[in-house]
């Protein structure tokens, strides 16, 4: 039903949003994010998509012009990376503590300095702690389906939050595949009118952001705790309801690849995860009992339904593409932490950090870090969890 | 469109809408108190733009009235007025 068509990662969200209609979109250019606004412009300029690109001087512009209309009513998108992320920080955390529905992609890239500008997850996770949903695509395709659905799940009433979508530049922004573009029509329907808590258009006198004594903001936090809360099942049925119309369903929070009868588990990230599928194969030939476990919400950090399918396991290997410095992968962290709060005895685990300022991880690296904590563990020499950055150098 | 959908289970959310006077009457901070000879006034309504906490209001039959239960005397008023209509004396409390 749908039409497919050869697109980049970046292209692929570009199309996803024009599927979405927004009526304002406001963005700075910065390599890789750069050719997913140049095409939404192009669409403008065509006249296949009403929607008013706002030029600006700055990501930090970009995303207050963004938030500002979007106060204002209308449906908005942006898209940024690495630099231009950290310099709109501080209106990340505006749009997500004034709840309000706004999408942005993130095109991921290595924090500088040294200038770099090839892909790991470090700008991504970097906003962990500012209330957006977050999720992380494989493929075009999921970059595509998963920006669709952020209009969906960031104007559902029950979370009313920002949401970005992240991807990782040049291996899936500017890597084309065969992507599905759905009906128009359909989509339509399906995502229905904007929808937000309040709006300020001037028809009545509004103040937004004023003073707030401790309490009562303490209070409007705690109701974003809880709205991360209600997008856990907001995201699943999403994720249902988008499978049933388009045929594509993902497994909601996190994607499981040969995990039902598993011993072992790897969990990752993003792109290189179709590398770590293809590791998993290989080994399954050679009969060790893995599976692979993929993160596509990092925000609301799916633990718990991480935990649901580990528990039985009996070794997860973690694989984070950044490094919280002086400690760990933050995934790593993350999931231990989750964790802990459903049993007071972990499994074997090991965080092996990679990957790190687009250092290439391929298929054969995950087949070698795998084989060998499997081999450990089957042997008895496991002695405890570990970390290791591991540097791949060929 | 856009439709307002409040959230479920009515989120506080960090909005304000005006009100007079949460902080009591204000004027009571005063220690110098404005006052306007509307003879001189020419209705420019410079002292209702600049006045900070919006206690003047402008009429062209009455000139400037200044609302002195919120009036801090801060004297911004006699600051622009630009007809000297606008004096500030020592307040007495009466």
């Amino acid at each position: 039903m749908g039409l497919r068509v050869a697109l980049t990662g970046n292209h692929a969200v570009a199309y996803a949003v024009k599927l979405a209609d927004p009526d304002v979109i406001a963005a700075y250019p910065i390599t890789p994010q750069t050719s997913i606004v140049e095409k939404l412009a192009e669409l403008i300029d065509k006249g296949e998509l009403r929607a008013r690109m706002i030029r600006v001087e700055s990501e930090h512009s970009a995303l207050a012009a963004c938030f500002g209309a979007a106060v204002a009513g209308a449906r908005t998108f942006t898209a940024t990376s690495s630099q231009g992320l950290l310099y709109m920080h501080e209106f990340v955390h505006w749009v997500s503590r004034a709840r309000i529905p706004v999408v942005m992609a993130i095109v991921s890239r290595t924090i500088n300095t040294p200038w770099n500008i090839w892909p790991d997850h470090s700008d991504f996770v970097d906003q962990r702690d500012a209330g957006w949903v977050m999720s992380y695509a494989m493929d075009s395709q999921e970059a595509f389906d998963l920006t669709l659905q952020a209009f969906k799940v960031s104007e559902d009433p029950s979370v009313y939050l920002p949401v970005m979508v992240g991807l990782e530049g040049f291996i899936i922004g500017h890597t084309a595949m065969p992507v599905e573009i759905p009906d128009e029509n359909i989509v339509k329907e399906w995502l229905g009118e904007r929808r937000q808590p309040y709006v300020i258009d001037g028809s009545e006198p509004l103040g937004l952001g004023g003073l707030t004594f401790p309490e009562d903001t303490e209070d409007m936090f705690y109701h974003i705790q809880e709205a991360m809360n209600n997008a856990k099942n907001v995201i699943k049925k999403v994720d249902e309801e988008y499978g049933k119309l388009f045929g594509r369903k993902y497994g909601g929070l996190v994607s499981c690849y040969n995990c039902i009868d598993a011993k072992y588990i790897a969990i990752s990230m993003g792109a290189w995860s179709g590398d770590l599928v293809e590791a998993v194969d290989k080994l399954r030939e050679e009969g060790y009992p893995v599976g692979a476990l993929r993160i596509r919400y990092y925000r609301p950090f799916p633990a718990e339904d991480i935990w649901e399918i580990v528990r039985n396991a009996k070794g997860i290997v973690v694989f984070d593409r950044a490094i919280s410095f002086g400690a760990w992968g933050q995934i790593y962290t993350d999931l231990v932490a989750g964790f802990s709060l459903y049993t007071n005895k972990l499994p074997q685990m090991a965080n092996i950090v990679a990957g790190i300022a687009g250092v290439n991880v391929i298929s054969e690296d995950f087949y070698g870090i795998l084989k060998s904590f499997i081999d450990k563990s089957e042997s008895g020499t496991l002695e405890r969890n570990y970390f290791a950055w591991i540097k791949v150098r060929r | 469109m856009v439709k307002v959908v409040k959230p479920p289970r009515n989120d506080k959310l960090p909005l304000t809408r005006p009100v007079i006077g949460v902080a009591g009457k204000t004027g009571l901070w005063r220690n110098m108190k404005p006052l306007v000879n509307n003879v001189k006034c020419t209705r420019c309504y410079q002292c209702e733009i600049y006045c900070p906490v919006n206690a003047i209001n402008v009429e062209p039959e009455t000139g400037a009235m200044i609302n002195y239960d919120y009036c801090k005397g801060c004297g911004l008023c006699m600051d622009v007025c630009p007809s000297g209509a606008i004096t500030m004396i020592p307040e007495t409390g009466e």
